[in-house]
């Protein structure tokens, strides 16, 4: 009666721990739906992802094949075998004997463990191949250098003129490879975009680089994936992929300064913006701030989020971040600006204008 | 070479061990063993050290980097010091396997006479190494070398000291004469591991002929 | 008479009493007056006995152990919900930090090494380890660099650039202060400790094990801890020069990680790497040990497949070398390498899926008893099978290119190292709980711990699976609403805090079994390796009887008529010990094992002070080397009384 009761009670725990593995992997399988931008290497937007995917459903249903195999074995070994207790003579008949039959499925368990394994190195070889694979004709060249903690990305293509440089949002054109030069300006970091391509460290003192392509217009979220330091966690960035007509407007866009400004109260903001602390460490095209020290403000209005995708980028939001940059990122190297209601208006007025 | 225990006297059967030595050499001493583990982690260690040497080299555009080679002479110097303490090194330990205490007693002596010897020419290298360790990364490296070799030139030295006094002093028993044994065997090791350092420091920073 | 001849002949007098089935109760309890440790504090600390070294070592790794868990809890709340403010980003680098080196260089290695050292001398047949002293000096030198890197933590110097410490973060430019350099001397101390037990274990086995106990019959645990010392003899030294060359470039301005002087900081992750993937089989394989040991226990036979399981051991270990770099593959590195170390991950696996399928095929022909230590090690076959396979999924190249740094990875390291190390210890405890007390763990507290545990373990760490394919990276204090990442971090914070109450059980049944639990008997679970043959606990010389040994499982076959049963002849007052040959054990001499001592922990003191002041000085290299040279002569140079006895035992080869 116990016996039969023990029984039941391993294969239901056995059959309970399948399903749980089995309904969690399919929960994996299935793209979950992200609220902005996608930020998830099975939410595959471009080849380079989307041939990663395919390795990773051959890789999940293979193992899970392997798993369910060696649990089912284990559970019928438990089922099968008579029970004992401590008392119980050990059977020592295994000494001088040998034992053809287990040795027999023991071998040729172990000849299917190597044959799996020699298909999966396969498939991993054929993976790194096509992704070795992507064209680079017409490709847009971005080097883009990690710093504590955020982006800055320097567009390559055209003359010297033709160069210009943002922070923390890079757009590409759709159906165009990309092609990222990658540096590090500190210690090591490591952009990952999942939805676009796996990562790569951007390391002092070396260089690498990265290809990839989008082919559905729409933002994409990225982060570094090495930690680096305090504020590792808050070291976003969005990749906006656009159709290749906005994304030349763009650019065109971001070749340009921006307007000087025209208000009374923004003009009065650029001037606090040159003459206090800014400046010192952020450059706006056009204008005499030109430090490399942080984020490229020169179109900042056009970007839709703040300090390496912390906070939305609303005029609030940005009063709140130069007031008391600490206080929403921690030990962010931007100082707190002891500065009053009046002026922070100013100044963000100013900023507002740098469409 | 087997060593079978003296055959049970008694009818019960047991294995008498009590007519076994008290002490034996090499590798049946559980201290060869330990001694060996040691050269194998010590062993590693300068492997590692040399490939990072040659890491370095490999990802630097000019070697050495910014400085002269170091001087040939004190390093060579040395390696002939070193060398030449094998004899005594090799004599003390044929003696501490005869158990004979008087040639012990000379041949560590003299042992030792070489260690301040090449401790003392270890100086001069430091000097003639033409980089400090805080210039680059060569520096570093080689510094690094130098002085993780020189540990074990002072460890066994101090170790040869202890055990030299002790063969004057007492209390001896046998198996301090195991101990002088290993204790050479070891310093085979220190001299044998500063051959390759040694090529690397001083041959390493030359232009090789292709 | 002079004193020296007084003394000699009162030595000669102390060994004339010898071991053996003929010899009495008198000599029996003269063998454990004579290998029990000194009584008094004083004796507290001059304590070699390995017994008690061992134990102390366990109680302390365990004490980590639960330190770390205390500080994965904290980490669990702070993620349990987005944008959480119970810890800010200074001091949840400080907790993962703190938890990767307490679990890796505190715990996981140490607790086996440190089992290690209390069973291999009772399943060799060996009254003692091959070299006490540095045996309880590796201990106190691991107990100090442990109280080190806790007080930085209590002061506020916790260490904060990862358990990996990557340079240029962890170098001087980007981590000034003293945190990191506690860190890296952290690792001098706890190394130096892991390099002299190897070195003890792997004298113990090969020289001390008893006559008949042919390297063919040696338990599948000695094995694997054979495997692992080795292991540790050619990993740490990498990580110790690694360490070495970081505390330099931060005290006295080398260059070997600074790109600008012709450093470079990948230079840190090979020589890192080449320790730190070896070490995760240092963690795996002594569990693989406890598994060979309780499975056919409990099988009620010998294990399926003997040679097969020896020669995974030791290929695994070879193969664990060819790994590192499947730890880098997101840097920039040469396709056709990467594409090798991909081949080499695939491989290992076969040695782990042939034992597996060695130890089924033993339960399979078996009858089974199914107790709790048999729960724990068959938890092995759900959890580590799972962290295997995910491992192949990481040294798959592109695969790994997306989960590489992501909550997949922590959810695929802790399958391997809980299911692979954590759960076969706990059965390990369960099984040789009684061994060490004297008394039986409670079945039912244990089956409920075993209960918690399991589903608790699966509950945190199998949703982290999900997080790093969705996107989550590692060695984040906080994450942004909106991620969708909210629910699976709850449940993962449930689960873990249900596996800390499954531990927690363990450890009152553990506390309540010492005093109340059955009365064990020598060989309550009817194994058949040696240390079941003598009393629960054992007594101090282990065996008044060095036994001989005529097959695999000595207890289950005895001496065959006429051979003998067990050894005679060592000296019952003096702590002498049979030194066997390395291959087929035969009798080759006697030695006197040392006696109780205050120089280790003295050294370890000295010692310790010398690495504590590197960090603030590099001259205390110089003038704390001083007192610690002193320390290690006194510690080497023989004692009158010591050096009559070994002269009335002497006999030249």
């Amino acid at each position: 009666m116990t016996r039969m009761l023990e029984r039941a009670l391993y294969i239901a725990a056995l059959a309970l721990a399948v399903l749980c593995v089995t309904s969690l992997a399919q929960y994996a399988m299935a793209a979950t739906p992200i609220p902005q931008a996608p930020h998830d290497a099975l939410h595959a937007m471009g080849p380079q992802a989307g041939h990663i995917v395919d390795l990773w459903r051959v890789m999940l249903w293979t193992c899970s094949l392997v798993f369910g195999a060696i649990l089912a074995a284990l559970l019928f070994a438990i089922l099968r075998a008579p029970r004992a207790d401590a008392t119980a003579a050990p059977d020592l008949s295994a000494v001088d004997r040998a034992e053809p039959r287990v040795r027999r499925s023991v071998a040729s368990a172990a000849v299917a463990s190597a044959l799996l394994l020699f298909a999966l190195a396969l498939a991993s070889v054929f993976t790194d191949r096509a992704l070795a694979r992507l064209s680079l004709a017409g490709a847009v060249n971005i080097e883009v250098t990690a710093h504590q903690w955020w982006w800055s990305a320097r567009y390559l293509d055209g003359g010297h003129a033709d160069t210009f440089v943002t922070a923390n949002e890079i757009h590409i054109p759709v159906g165009r490879p990309v092609n990222l030069q990658l540096k590090a300006d500190d210690v090591i970091h490591s952009l990952w975009v999942p939805s676009l391509a796996g990562k790569k460290d951007l390391i002092p003192g070396r260089s690498a680089s990265m290809q990839f392509r989008a082919d559905t217009p729409g933002p994409y979220r990225g982060q570094c994936a090495e930690f680096c330091g305090f504020q590792h966690a808050l070291m976003g960035l969005l990749v906006v992929a656009d159709p290749p007509a906005q994304y030349e407007a763009w650019v065109q866009a971001q070749r340009t300064p921006p307007a000087p400004p025209t208000g009374a109260k923004a003009i009065r903001g650029q001037q606090l913006f040159q003459s206090t602390s800014c400046a010192m460490c952020h450059a706006i095209g056009g204008t005499i701030a030109s430090a490399q020290h942080a984020p490229d403000l020169t179109h900042l209005a056009s970007r839709s989020t703040l300090a390496a995708g912390t906070l939305a980028n609303t005029p609030a939001q940005l009063a709140a971040w130069i007031a008391d940059p600490q206080k929403h990122k921690p030990g962010v190297n931007m100082p707190s600006t002891p500065i009053s209601r009046d002026d922070l208006d100013a100044l963000v007025a100013y900023l507002e204008t740098l469409k | 070479m087997t060593t079978a225990a003296t055959p049970a006297s008694r009818s019960d059967a047991t294995l008498d061990v009590s007519g076994l030595p008290s002490f034996r050499f090499s590798h049946h001493s559980p201290m060869w063993w330990g001694t060996l583990g040691m050269i194998a982690i010590e062993g590693t260690v300068f492997a590692l050290a040399i490939a990072s040497y040659f890491y370095l080299r490999m990802h630097s555009n000019t070697w050495p980097m910014f400085a002269l080679p170091p001087d040939l002479f004190w390093g060579t110097l040395n390696t002939a010091v070193m060398l030449g303490s094998l004899v005594p090194n090799q004599l003390a330990k044929s003696a501490s396997e005869r158990l004979d205490l008087p040639a012990v007693r000379l041949w560590l002596s003299v042992a030792l006479v070489f260690a301040f010897l090449f401790l003392g020419v270890r100086v001069m290298e430091f000097a003639s190494l033409n980089v400090r360790w805080d210039s680059n990364a060569y520096g570093s490296i080689v510094w690094t070398l130098l002085g993780l070799h020189t540990t074990h030139l002072i460890t066994d030295t101090i170790d040869t000291t202890v055990l030299d006094v002790l063969f004057f002093t007492g209390p001896l028993d046998g198996r301090r004469f195991v101990d002088v044994s290993e204790n050479c065997f070891y310093w085979y090791f220190v001299v044998g591991s500063w051959l390759p350092i040694y090529l690397v420091i001083y041959w390493g920073a030359r232009p090789w002929p292709s | 008479m002079t004193h020296a001849t007084l003394e000699a002949s009162m030595a000669a007098d102390r060994v004339r009493m010898k071991d053996g089935p003929p010899a009495g109760s008198r000599e029996a309890r003269a063998l454990d007056v004579t290998w029990d440790d000194p009584p008094g504090l004083l004796g507290w600390f001059c304590a070699i006995n390995h017994k008690t070294i061992a134990k102390r070592f366990i109680v302390t790794t365990l004490g980590f152990f639960a330190a770390g868990g205390l500080i994965a809890a904290v980490m669990r709340m702070q993620l349990s919900r987005p944008e959480n403010t119970l810890v800010g980003p200074d001091m949840y680098n400080q907790l993962f930090t703190m938890h990767g080196t307490t679990m890796m260089f505190l715990f996981a290695v140490p607790v086996m090494q440190a089992v290690a050292i209390y069973l291999v001398p009772l399943m060799v047949g060996s009254r003692t380890v091959a070299f006490p002293r540095m045996n309880a000096f590796a201990y106190w030198i691991f107990l100090f660099g442990g109280l080190m890197l806790y007080a930085a933590f209590f002061v506020n110097s916790g260490p904060d650039a990862g358990w990996f410490a990557y340079v240029p973060l962890a170098g001087p430019d980007y981590s000034p202060g003293k945190r990191v350099d506690f860190w890296a001397q952290m690792i001098t101390f706890t190394e130096l400790s892991g390099l002299i037990e190897a070195i003890v274990i792997i004298a113990t086995v090969f020289k001390m094990r008893a006559p008949g106990m042919t390297l063919n019959r040696m338990p599948l645990l000695v094995w694997s801890n054979l495997v692992t010392s080795f292991m540790v003899l050619f990993a740490m030294p990498a990580v110790m020069l690694a360490s070495t060359a970081l505390i330099l470039d931060r005290l006295v301005g080398t260059h070997f990680y600074n790109p600008a002087e012709g450093g470079d900081p990948l230079l840190w992750q090979h020589l890192f790497w080449f320790f730190g993937h070896p070490e995760v089989y240092l963690i795996f394989i002594p569990g693989l040990g406890f598994l060979s040991s309780v499975i056919p226990t409990f099988s009620r036979r010998p294990i399926y497949g003997y040679t097969a399981m020896v020669l995974s051991l030791v290929a695994t270990g070879f193969l664990a070398f060819g790994l590192w770099v499947h730890h880098m593959f997101a840097t920039n590195l040469p396709e056709l390498g990467k594409a090798f170390f991909t081949a080499m991950s695939m491989l290992i696996a076969i040695p782990s899926a042939l034992q597996i399928f060695c130890w089924i095929a033993t339960m399979w022909t078996g009858r089974l008893n199914l107790k709790t230590p048999m729960l724990f090690v068959l938890a092995f076959f759900f959890i580590l099978v799972l962290g295997g396979l995910t491992g192949l999924m990481l040294g798959a190249v592109p695969l790994d290119l997306q989960v590489h740094d992501t909550y997949f990875v922590v959810a695929h390291l802790h399958y391997v190292l809980i299911g692979g190390a954590v759960f076969p210890l706990f059965g390990a405890f369960y099984y040789w709980y009684p061994k060490i007390k004297g008394r039986m763990m409670g079945e039912a507290l244990g089956k409920a711990s075993f209960w918690l545990m399991f589903i608790g373990f699966n509950a945190a760490f199998f949703p982290m699976h999900w997080l790093g394919l969705h996107g989550m990276p590692r060695r984040v204090y906080t994450y942004q609403a909106g991620m969708g990442w909210d629910g699976m971090n709850l449940l993962s914070t449930l689960g873990a805090f249900t596996f800390a109450a499954g531990v927690f059980l363990s450890l009152v049944n553990a506390v309540a079994s010492a005093r109340r639990g059955a009365v064990a008997g020598a060989d309550p679970w009817g194994a058949g390796t040696l240390e079941w043959s003598i009393a629960s606990p054992p007594p101090p010389c282990n065996f008044h009887a060095i036994p001989t040994v005529h097959g695999r499982d000595p207890l289950w076959q005895p001496a065959p008529g006429g051979a003998p049963a067990r050894v005679s002849g060592l000296a019952v007052n003096v702590r002498e010990v049979l030194v066997t040959s390395v291959i087929d054990a035969l009798p080759d001499h006697r030695m006197t094992s040392p006696n109780p001592s205050p120089w280790p922990f003295l050294t370890a003191l000295a010692t310790t002070v010398l690495f504590i002041g590197s960090i603030f000085t590099p001259w205390a290299v110089v003038w704390a080397a001083i007192p610690a040279t002193i320390a290690t002569i006194l510690w080497f140079w023989p004692k009158h009384k010591d050096n009559s006895e070994d002269l009335a035992l002497e006999k030249a080869p």
